[in-house]
């Protein structure tokens, strides 16, 4: 029971994470039709931020996580303008080959900058875990858990209550009349996207003091972010916040109760299986977004 | 191309092992032709039929253990009391056998995929990749995991002109090699000429039109699957004995990213468009290596994949038969201001 109580406990700050990368990738994908395999590269990005600013640089370690996040954003902006704009309007394997070619620059990028020794990012909190009863957390990820749903209420409120959200929400809906309505649509999408890499990059700068910052970790979430993304619902900003906490359950107590070792290949199972039983995801009616 | 510069091709390719006798540049050529093989069946799915497979790798590292497995030979403890024993089989058996478990894979995969479309098939096939690896990766038992299967034998023959072991080691694989890449491209060559070809490229271009002629478009796609994981399983056979170790690193996702830019480089849905981006994106990475750090290297990889998409969408091909045609044409006019209507077809001389 202990146990059981432990693993959901685990679920849920992991969970909290996936969240954020999923709801990053959902927003890109449901608005602007872009498969974007450079998604985990930001996430990478922001660790690989918070170890720049916070270990190398001394600056403070909220701050750090702070500026990681504007940086991830002002990179998804970069990147949008440079690769994206230009290829408005083309199909789905064009923008997902320009994505995967920005994927391997950026990995390759960060492994020649930090080199691919692992790096680790110590956290100011205490040592000893806060024990409630029988189940016990670290602080850090304690932290990690506020921080991440903070970001996804955010998100939520931004989506839902301001007026950049509306347009958002109406690009997705129906492009070409939220257009004629006088929505820049190119502001959009470069909004959408530098807010879905920010939600990367925030998810990399939480979960990088954790564990540890290499190059290539970037490669499982993305995968697993797709993961999330299609138990959602392509486009569907709660169904991704949900099968974030789903995977990161089926995750833990795949490790938990079936082998660690297989641990990674649950989500891809988790995937395969929803694809064939209900490809529009396990939360959605229809595609939507909000 | 005519049929007889084909051969004339095939001939002078042939003929490499006489007068490239140094063994790195022939390691090279082997390596790249086994991966314009996996390129070749690469297209069949993506050129031909639209459907981009990210996971195509796997079906190569499937071919790669079992033939491992079937030459080494490996027991399996089922029950506590029972251990299935494989004895080692004859190394051509083994690629026989990985030829036949990818082509199943595929049709295993291609049933399940292809009940979706766009970006969740490359989602499903990704993950089926990914699945496959950790497999490898984690099932010890079977396929010792990171620690590799050793001592793979090899498919060698031995060339009577050759110096050493080793170079005839690399000569007998090079024409393997060559002997499975023309194979592979007559068998690919025969299916989208004949008439289920055409239905692929018709559900390509329009599923709904395609179905509505009557097209039994699942019955084509998991046609296009399975021979296509065939020929990579052949391709991951052909690697193993040659390499003569296979770890799980075979799985990389980064092989299914190089197999994808040789067939968009060169032009997918045309059958030399592989051939082509094998061979640019075969040599390519070994012109760079003494110049630039591994990491440089492949910054330019994903630059260069960037550009073609951005300069050269349908690829090398396409382009120089483009260009290639309009210069012809303009030759004629100048030189024989009325030979066009003379060359043009009956529609555009009726015009």
């Amino acid at each position: 029971m202990d146990q059981l109580l432990q693993h959901l406990l685990n679920a849920l700050i992991l969970g909290s994470t996936y969240a954020l990368l999923g709801i990053g990738l959902t927003f890109i994908f449901g608005i602007m039709r872009v498969v974007n395999f450079a998604h985990g590269e930001f996430y990478t990005f922001g660790a690989y931020m918070v170890y720049l600013f916070s270990v190398t640089l001394g600056v403070n370690f909220l701050l750090a996580i702070v500026i990681a996040i504007v940086l991830g954003i002002l990179l998804g902006a970069v990147v949008e303008w440079l690769l994206l704009s230009k290829h408005r309007g083309a199909d789905i394997d064009t923008t997902m080959l320009i994505m995967i070619g920005a994927w391997i620059i950026m990995q390759n990028a960060e492994q020649l900058l930090w080199s691919g020794v692992a790096k680790s990012i110590p956290m100011p909190f205490p040592e000893d875990p806060l024990t409630v009863g029988s189940v016990s957390v670290a602080w850090a990820r304690l932290f990690v858990f506020v921080m991440a749903t903070l970001l996804i209420i955010g998100a939520q409120m931004l989506i839902q209550r301001t007026r950049l959200g509306k347009a958002m929400r109406a690009t997705f809906q129906d492009t070409a009349t939220a257009s004629l309505m006088g929505i820049n649509i190119n502001m959009i999408y470069l909004a959408t996207f530098a807010l879905g890499s920010g939600l990367a990059a925030a998810a990399g700068a939480l979960l990088g003091p954790i564990f540890i910052v290499i190059p290539t970790m970037g490669n499982l979430a993305v995968i697993k972010a797709f993961a999330i993304v299609i138990l959602g619902g392509l486009g569907n900003m709660k169904g991704a916040a949900l099968g974030g906490f789903v995977l990161a359950l089926v995750e833990e107590f795949g490790a938990g109760y079936v082998s660690s070792g297989y641990r990674d290949a649950m989500g891809f199972l988790l995937i395969i299986l929803v694809l064939m039983v209900k490809p529009t995801g396990l939360f959605a009616r229809t595609e939507r977004i909000g | 191309m005519s049929n007889i510069s084909k051969w004339v091709i095939v001939l002078l390719l042939a003929t490499v092992p006489l007068w490239v006798t140094n063994q790195y540049q022939l390691h090279i050529l082997i390596m790249m032709g086994i991966f314009t093989i996996g390129a070749m069946s690469l297209n069949l799915l993506l050129g031909y039929t639209g459907q981009l497979s990210l996971g195509h790798v796997a079906f190569f590292g499937i071919g790669a253990y079992t033939t491992s497995l079937v030459s080494l030979g490996f027991d399996l403890k089922l029950t506590e009391d029972y251990t299935f024993v494989f004895a080692p089989k004859p190394a051509w058996f083994g690629v026989i056998c990985a030829i036949v478990v990818a082509g199943l894979c595929g049709w295993f995969v291609g049933k399940l995929s292809f009940r979706v479309r766009g970006a969740y098939f490359v989602i499903v096939t990704i993950s089926f990749a990914e699945v496959i690896r950790l497999v490898a990766l984690n099932w010890v038992d079977l396929t010792e995991g990171p620690m590799a299967l050793n001592n793979i034998p090899s498919l060698a023959f031995t060339i009577p002109w050759a110096d050493s072991a080793a170079l005839s080691r690399r000569i007998a694989n090079y024409y393997l090699v060559l002997a499975v890449a023309v194979i592979s491209s007559i068998i690919i060559q025969r299916l989208v000429q004949s008439r289920i070809g055409r239905t692929m490229v018709a559900l390509r271009e329009n599923e709904a039109l395609a179905k509505s002629v009557g097209v039994d478009v699942t019955r084509s796609l998991v046609l296009a699957a399975v021979v296509s994981a065939a020929i990579a399983g052949a391709a991951g056979a052909l690697y193993a004995h040659y390499v003569r170790i296979v770890d799980p690193d075979v799985f990389l996702f980064i092989y299914t990213v190089t197999m994808v830019i040789m067939v968009i480089a060169g032009g997918k849905g045309t059958l030399a468009g592989p051939l082509v981006g094998g061979v640019i994106f075969g040599i390519l990475p070994e012109l760079m290596r003494g110049h630039m750090l591994p990491e440089v290297q492949w910054i330019a990889y994903g630059a260069i994949m960037i550009l073609i998409v951005f300069f050269l969408p349908e690829g090398i091909v396409p382009a120089v038969q483009r260009w290639w045609a309009g210069f012809q044409r303009s030759r004629q006019s100048k030189m024989n201001p009325h030979s066009r209507a003379n060359k043009a077809s009956p529609r555009e001389a009726a015009q």
